[in-house]
């Protein structure tokens, strides 16, 4: 119904249009008014809604996430754009102990939206941290990771428009990537994964740039006649545990696939989940694919090495289905 | 701190009334006593176990909640440290609410659930006090952005102590208030210990914090804050400047609490003597009481009746909090975000 945008202009769109609907937004950031912020998310915004709106801060992240949280105390909805979401840890405790503890204290909305690029690109290790299980640890804060231009302009005007302090993840690969939008009063809704491909073998569960590998993943495993589902989580916290757990009783098998770190992930939470609640129709443990360990390194062959890739989620499947074949229509899934 | 002071018969460093709202002092002093009273209660109330936990007291640094809020007009936001309760009840919050809320209780402004340290009341333009030392100086100023984009006419005060003033996050807020240009007052509640470290040993310029402040290009006063007078009239100066469009000022009051850091604490780590002098020239209510009677703004006898209304006033707000109830533990886990989810944990059904 319209032309394609990359995931950066559908955030510039949905920026725009929420400001134009509601004077209470506003968004404050390094670099924001005339570079756009360093992934150009708000480019060419500034001269509209001027410089009382899109408010370039000093490199003071603590000073930027304390204005978001006083002015939405003080009946603001404000955006505040860190860059780059490693940048969050020099204001962890306006994120984690002022805007997350405030709703649960006393009462008081804190709409709040804190975006971060995030995931691994380049620059090294102090650039590509993936924090969204560091987020989702965290009573009061809402966690999403839209992985398209669609759901980044939706999840975006939901944030926009709900009550809650919401971290939002775009991952730093998927900046140019494109694909159509939906119009002004389209919203994506906070807290529901999307089943972007069916299937009916296994349920492969991935959250940001894992999506489109996962997909990729899908295709070769239906050559061999596997038949993924693959599901975008989109939303960290709260997990759309319905959506989980149905695709994953109707498969019997899942396969959890994320960027960060594995101990103490998303990942880890997901298999815990399934498994405490769906035990009996599952005919293999859930398996995760996540990062190794490790910081991530500057050269694209070490990072290669580190983070999951096609291959690694094609194998994670087929071994899942040799090691613990599918149980007979007798079998213990019934 | 550069005045001449004169000392009064009773020992007293004595205070001037000028530029004060004459009709208005007695209020002052009134609240000032409740102040005292609601914190000297809480000692036994701690030590029984009433009061879950301990509590901050401000016994000793009355006349900066009473000076600076009253200095301020009904809208403007406030937002304190984790030594509150004066500038909560200054900036009036009922005793029974804050009372109940220290006893945990579901009359509590939190409903149990923030205690000494998170107490509220947003229609007050009570914008919290905050367990994490700075942090509430970054909701002022956040506060303050929001009345500058919005125009509101407010402006917010934030409170901080020394301890305070050696924390990174302080100066980012200060240094984007000032570029900003935020309706803000910076207060800085000096009382010369965070926790048992005397300032001097921990910023090497102690003298001044306020020194430190104008670096950052904003007005910034140092001021007694045993002086009701002095505070007022600096907080006056700086509310006019912030609501002209000048920018934030930063005020830096000396005072001292009379108490450890925390509710019968025994506090070794300075001498009785100092504690003594203190109390005994430097009482910000002594000294207002002595320039009212002085002035004849307070009639014989008045500051006995004002002080055996406080004395009932704390007493109602005991009576309120223990005969609350507990706040039902099927509560517990709501109200963590406006979007629903399993809260999972031992309170689940």
């Amino acid at each position: 119904m319209n032309d394609k945008v990359t995931v950066g202009q559908a955030f510039q769109q949905a920026m725009r249009e929420e400001m134009r609907r509601d004077e209470s937004i506003f968004i404050l950031g390094t670099d924001l008014f005339i570079r756009g912020g360093h992934f150009a998310q708000v480019k060419d915004i500034g001269p509209e809604f001027g410089r009382d709106r899109v408010i370039d801060a000093p490199i003071s992240e603590a000073a930027m996430v304390a204005a978001g949280v006083g002015a939405a105390m003080n009946g603001m909805r404000p955006v505040i754009d860190l860059n780059f979401i490693d940048f969050s840890f020099g204001a962890m405790d306006e994120i984690a102990n002022q805007a997350a503890k405030a709703r649960y204290l006393w009462g008081n909305p804190v709409p709040l939206v804190i975006r971060g690029s995030s995931g691994v690109a380049g620059y090294a290790a102090q650039h590509n941290n993936s924090l969204e299980a560091w987020f989702m640890h965290m009573p009061g804060l809402v966690v999403v990771m839209p992985s398209n231009p669609a759901d980044t302009k939706g999840i975006l005007k939901s944030a926009l428009r709900g009550d809650d302090p919401v971290i939002f993840l775009m991952h730093k690969k998927l900046t140019g990537s494109r694909g159509t939008v939906g119009g002004p009063d389209d919203l994506v809704p906070i807290g529901k994964a999307a089943i972007v491909r069916v299937g009916s073998d296994v349920t492969i569960l991935a959250s940001g740039i894992m999506v489109q590998k996962a997909l990729a993943a899908a295709d070769t495993l239906a050559a061999d006649g596997v038949e993924a589902e693959v599901i975008d989580l989109r939303t960290i916290f709260p997990l759309d545990t319905e959506a989980i757990l149905e695709s994953a009783r109707k498969t019997g098998r899942v396969v959890v696939v994320t960027e960060e770190a594995p101990y103490a992930s998303v990942a880890s939470e997901i298999a815990a989940l399934v498994q405490e609640e769906i035990f009996e129709y599952l005919d293999a443990p859930v398996a995760r694919v996540t990062a190794a360990h490790a910081p991530i390194p500057h050269s694209p062959e070490l990072i290669d090495a580190l983070v999951p890739q096609v291959d690694t989620i094609v194998r994670t499947v087929r071994d899942s289905l040799e090691r613990w074949p599918v149980s007979n229509s007798e079998g213990i899934s019934t | 701190m550069t005045e001449m002071s004169t000392i009064t018969p009773d020992g007293l460093l004595e205070i001037q009334l000028d530029g004060l709202p004459a009709r208005e002092l007695e209020e002052w002093l009134e609240t000032m006593l409740v102040i005292r009273e609601f914190e000297e209660a809480l000692e036994p109330l701690t030590m029984s176990g009433k009061i879950p936990g301990s509590a901050h007291q401000s016994s000793g640094q009355e006349a900066v909640a009473v000076g600076s809020i009253r200095a301020l007009k009904p809208d403007d936001l406030v937002a304190s440290p984790h030594r509150p309760h004066h500038h909560a009840l200054a900036k009036g919050m009922s005793p029974r609410v804050v009372m109940a809320e220290l006893w945990g209780r579901s009359t509590g402004c939190a409903g149990g659930r923030g205690g000494t340290m998170h107490l509220n009341d947003f229609s007050l333009g009570y914008l919290g006090s905050n367990g994490v030392v700075g942090a509430a100086v970054g909701i002022a100023m956040g506060a303050a952005l929001a009345a500058k984009i919005r125009k509101s006419g407010q402006v917010a005060l934030g409170f901080f102590g020394d301890g305070g003033a050696n924390t990174g996050r302080t100066w980012e807020f200060v240094n984007f208030a000032a570029v900003q240009k935020l309706p803000l007052i910076v207060f800085c509640e000096n009382n010369q210990y965070a926790v048992e470290t005397f300032i001097g040993r921990s910023a090497a310029l102690h003298n001044s914090i306020a020194d430190r402040a104008s670096g950052f290009g904003l007005p910034s006063v140092q001021i007694d804050g045993q002086d009701v007078g002095a505070v007022y009239r600096a907080t006056l100066e700086a509310r006019e400047r912030a609501a002209t469009g000048e920018g934030p000022t930063f005020v830096e009051a000396l005072t001292y609490r009379y108490h450890g850091h925390l509710t019968a604490e025994v506090a070794d780590y300075r001498t009785e003597e100092e504690v003594e002098s203190w109390r005994q020239t430097k009482d910000p209510i002594e000294r207002l009481r002595c320039a009212l009677e002085t002035t004849a703004q307070l009639a014989p006898g008045r500051f006995e009746e004002l002080k055996a209304k406080a004395v009932a006033v704390v007493a109602d707000s005991i009576t309120y909090a223990e005969q609350s109830p507990l706040p039902d533990p099927a509560t517990a886990a709501d109200g963590v975000t406006a979007i629903p989810f399993d809260p999972k944990g031992p309170a689940r059904p």
